[in-house]
């Protein structure tokens, strides 16, 4: 037997399904199990000027890629201007451009972006450089208080922080006033900080908090300490928490310039909002994706119910092979499990077991009929649709709306299980209907229990790479000779040549 | 723990279970296109005729509604004969007719019924209610097979068959099946009928069974299961081994009945024997195919497999088997 080819193609199907899903938990961040939540925050930033009549121009300084948000997406919305994300300085800049333009303008930016507090990027240390000397009298002060300060702190962090309780404790030394007369307290908190040989820059933020409008960017200090940035508030000192705080611009160009116009301005409005972290992953839009996502709503419920049958497929496979539960039908259990997630279980059962239980009664006079198979097969879809409608009707009434649910079911797939339920009764006895009508139902609640749980419908939808696994699986259950669970009953009678 | 048994004990006893023989067995030594041979009795019927191997003779195929009332006159003249379906399984849609009573046929259970109820059963079998999947099928008209006086105290209504397991052309194992009340006649194991385990040597029962409880005694009769020797038992053995050649099947069960005049006859072939047979031998299938399967003989022939079968998978633990059987009871 070409055994290793076989362990090949196995082990193959298994790793390649495994494989791909990988990589895609790593590409779009699919998350692995189903309810992962993340906040979203929606920025939009609303751009006013007045227009000169000629040609205008407008920048807009974005904000960079940092720590705790991911850049969901981005839009520019402005009528008849054109728009471009221009990408050469230091940091990313929207670019708005029209030919000619007059009287008052709107533009709007809009940035979906997901908070994720884990995520880290990487910052490189910036060149040391003084971004302001002092000269005269304010380099004496500046030396005065750094002089105080100094022995008092251990490292970047602590000087901030010593720093910014100094210049916000009232009443002030004499140096500090002095220096604050001149240079306004973030100002002078960077510089303090550059003379002391610290990296230190102002930077202008925004402070997310949901369904604000009309914010403006702050100004903040944001230190080099060691590996990364910390973030300081120039009043109360170092921000611990920065998740609801977005950077906005780090370096020198102006948040906003506009050419051509005047009497500019920026205004920011946020809402947030609770997506799950599969909503995310398929607003990631990618035009080559080839995932099930990409179809229309309609489609995707009817595949997430198509992308179970291989898993419920895989526990009749396992339940016949494996246990040796007879089933009448092979794969109707199948269809039955996929019934009853649409009816739900009980509900389901219930249902079935009355309409089959009627039809088999019907079934019964029918067989006195003498009707030929075909046409017998028809009566009883007739009969069952019958049955069917009695039964959601009357439920109805009683006020038993989950009665409805009988209608999921196949009907001509109800019409062969009486057919089959009565042959096996009328030939092999009621015992093997029952056994085997029941072996049917264990086999269906079963793969109904399994196709039910949360986690498997999440993977089996959003990885349908995986099914490669349960492929993998069949495959592998498909070579197994060992004996059957139930064959280790039906042998006892070996045991008394046992010793 | 009476109701479980090891996995580790039955394959030391070489029990095979459904999944091997299905891969091993059925799966590697059968070729597809065999099955319609054995699956269609009217095949296997022509088949046989021209192999010349016994067969109970066949009197009319019905295939079609129309040919119900051809044959009908007919019908009316015989005084015995069966009606089964050429796709049929397990003994279902089977009736036999045991005698007229004027107008009235006689069913071997002594029941009488009327041409109509013959007719409607045809109608029936070619409408595909006792096929698999349902699919229109001929129904068979056959002569009525009188079982040997030997068995007349051994079956309830049915004539008793004889099952054969042969693997690559050799017999390797075989059981008498004795209809009971409980099996409504049939001589089908899991519907209740006994399986009697016989030595291949010499065709004396070993040990019996039913429904998986051992048995000294049919439960209706009360007549010992116990020194049964089946006459003929190197020229049934030799039929069996037969139906191997004319197949092509590699791992087969034949049912084999045997008339009181016309001695074996073969009732009809299985591609998928059941296992049930391990169980009345007291004795698993696993070493004898294995010793069939590492077989060096090139060719052998009839007479030499049948030698093989007789002598080489003769039955010295089986007799402890009854013994033992006997000793549990």
């Amino acid at each position: 037997m070409q055994r290793w080819p076989y362990i090949l193609a196995v082990a193959l199907l298994f790793l390649t399904g495994l494989g791909i899903a990988t990589y895609r938990y790593l590409d779009t961040g699919m998350p692995p199990l189903p309810g992962q939540e993340r906040t979203v925050w929606q920025v939009e930033a609303r751009i006013g000027f007045t227009a000169d009549g000629g040609a205008a121009e407008a920048l807009l300084t974005l904000p960079p890629d940092q720590n705790g948000f991911e850049i969901l997406s981005e839009t520019g919305a402005s009528p008849g201007f054109g728009f471009a994300i221009d990408r050469a300085g230091p940091q990313r800049r929207a670019h708005w451009t029209k030919r000619t333009v007059e009287g008052s303008q709107t533009l709007f930016y809009k940035l979906d972006l997901v908070q994720d507090t884990g995520r880290r990027v990487t910052e490189d240390e910036p060149n040391r450089r003084r971004a302001v000397s002092f000269d005269g009298a304010y380099a004496t002060a500046a030396n005065e208080v750094l002089n105080a300060l100094t022995p008092k702190s251990a490292n970047a962090r602590s000087l901030a922080e010593q720093l910014i309780q100094e210049i916000n404790t009232e009443p002030q030394d004499q140096n500090m006033s002095l220096l604050l007369q001149r240079y306004s307290a973030v100002r002078l908190t960077g510089a303090l900080l550059s003379q002391a040989n610290v990296s230190a820059r102002t930077v202008k933020a925004l402070r997310l908090r949901d369904g604000r409008r009309r914010q403006r960017l702050r100004d903040y200090l944001q230190v080099w300490d060691n590996d990364g940035w910390l973030l300081f508030d120039p009043r109360r000192g170092l921000i611990e928490d920065t998740a609801n705080i977005l950077v906005w611009q780090t370096g020198n160009p102006a948040v906003l310039e506009v050419i051509g116009g005047s009497r500019s301005r920026v205004t920011f409005s946020m809402v947030s909002q609770t997506h799950s972290a599969l909503g995310l992953a398929r607003e990631r839009y990618n035009p080559f994706d080839l995932s099930l996502q990409s179809l229309p709503i309609a489609e995707q419920g009817m595949f997430k119910l198509i992308m179970t049958l291989p898993v419920g497929a895989l526990v009749v496979v396992f339940m016949r092979l494996f246990v040796g539960v007879p089933t009448s039908g092979t794969f109707m259990p199948v269809l039955i499990a996929l019934a009853f997630l649409q009816t739900e279980l009980l509900a389901g059962l219930i249902g079935l077991v009355l309409v089959v239980g009627a039809g088999l009664l019907l079934r019964f006079y029918l067989s006195a009929l003498n009707l030929l198979l075909v046409a017998r097969i028809a009566t009883i879809v007739v009969l069952v649709i019958a049955l069917v409608t009695v039964l959601a009707v009357v439920s109805y009434r009683l006020g038993l709306i989950s009665g409805l649910a009988i209608t999921f079911f196949p009907m001509v797939i109800l019409a062969w299980t009486v057919e089959r339920m009565s042959i096996l009764w009328e030939e092999e006895g009621p015992l093997e209907a029952l056994i085997q009508g029941a072996g049917s139902l264990l086999v269906a609640v079963l793969a109904y229990s399994v196709m039910n749980l949360a986690a498997v419908r999440h993977l089996a939808f959003n990885f349908p790479e995986l099914h490669l696994c349960v492929l993998a699986a069949i495959l592998l259950l498909g070579r197994y000779t060992g004996y059957r669970l139930l064959e280790l009953h039906r042998f006892t009678p070996f045991l008394k040549h046992s010793p | 723990m009476n109701w479980l048994i090891s996995p580790q004990a039955l394959r030391r006893q070489g029990v095979m279970g459904m999944n091997q023989r299905n891969l091993h067995f059925v799966g590697r030594y059968n070729p597809r296109q065999a099955y319609p041979l054995v699956d269609n009795k009217l095949r296997t019927k022509r088949l046989a005729e021209r192999a010349g191997i016994p067969m109970p003779a066949l009197i009319h195929e019905v295939s079609r509604q129309h040919q119900i009332e051809a044959i009908e006159p007919d019908l009316g003249r015989l005084d015995e004969f069966v009606i089964k379906p050429a796709h049929g399984s397990g003994g279902k849609g089977i009736l036999v007719i045991a005698n007229r009573d004027r107008d009235a046929f006689v069913k071997s259970s002594g029941e009488r019924v009327g041409l109509n109820h013959v007719k409607h059963l045809l109608t029936n079998i070619i409408s595909g209610l006792y096929s698999l999947g349902g699919r229109s099928d001929d129904a068979i008209i056959e002569s009525l097979v009188h079982a040997h006086p030997m068995f007349s105290n051994l079956s309830i209504d049915g004539v008793p068959d004889i099952r054969v397991i042969v693997f690559k052309g050799f017999p390797v194992m075989a059981m008498l099946r004795l209809g009971t009340h409980a099996s409504d006649g049939k001589a089908n194991l899991h519907q209740g009928a006994i399986g009697v385990g016989l030595d291949l040597q010499t065709g004396e029962s070993i040990g019996a069974v039913q429904r998986n409880r051992p048995l000294t005694e049919h439960p209706d009769t009360g007549e010992p299961l116990q020194g049964i020797t089946i006459p003929n038992w190197r020229d049934l053995l030799t039929l069996a081994a037969r139906c191997h050649d004319v197949t092509g099947l590699g791992y087969l069960g034949c049912d084999i009945v045997l008339d009181a005049e016309k001695g074996p006859l073969l009732l009809e072939m299985n591609a998928r024997p059941g296992l049930g047979i391990q169980i009345a031998n007291g004795n698993g299938l696993g070493e004898r195919l294995d010793a069939i399967e590492g077989l060096e003989l090139f060719a052998p022939s009839l007479e030499e497999r049948v030698d093989h079968a007789m002598n080489g998978l003769g039955a010295s633990s089986e007799e402890r088997h009854w013994t033992a059987a006997n000793s549990q009871l």
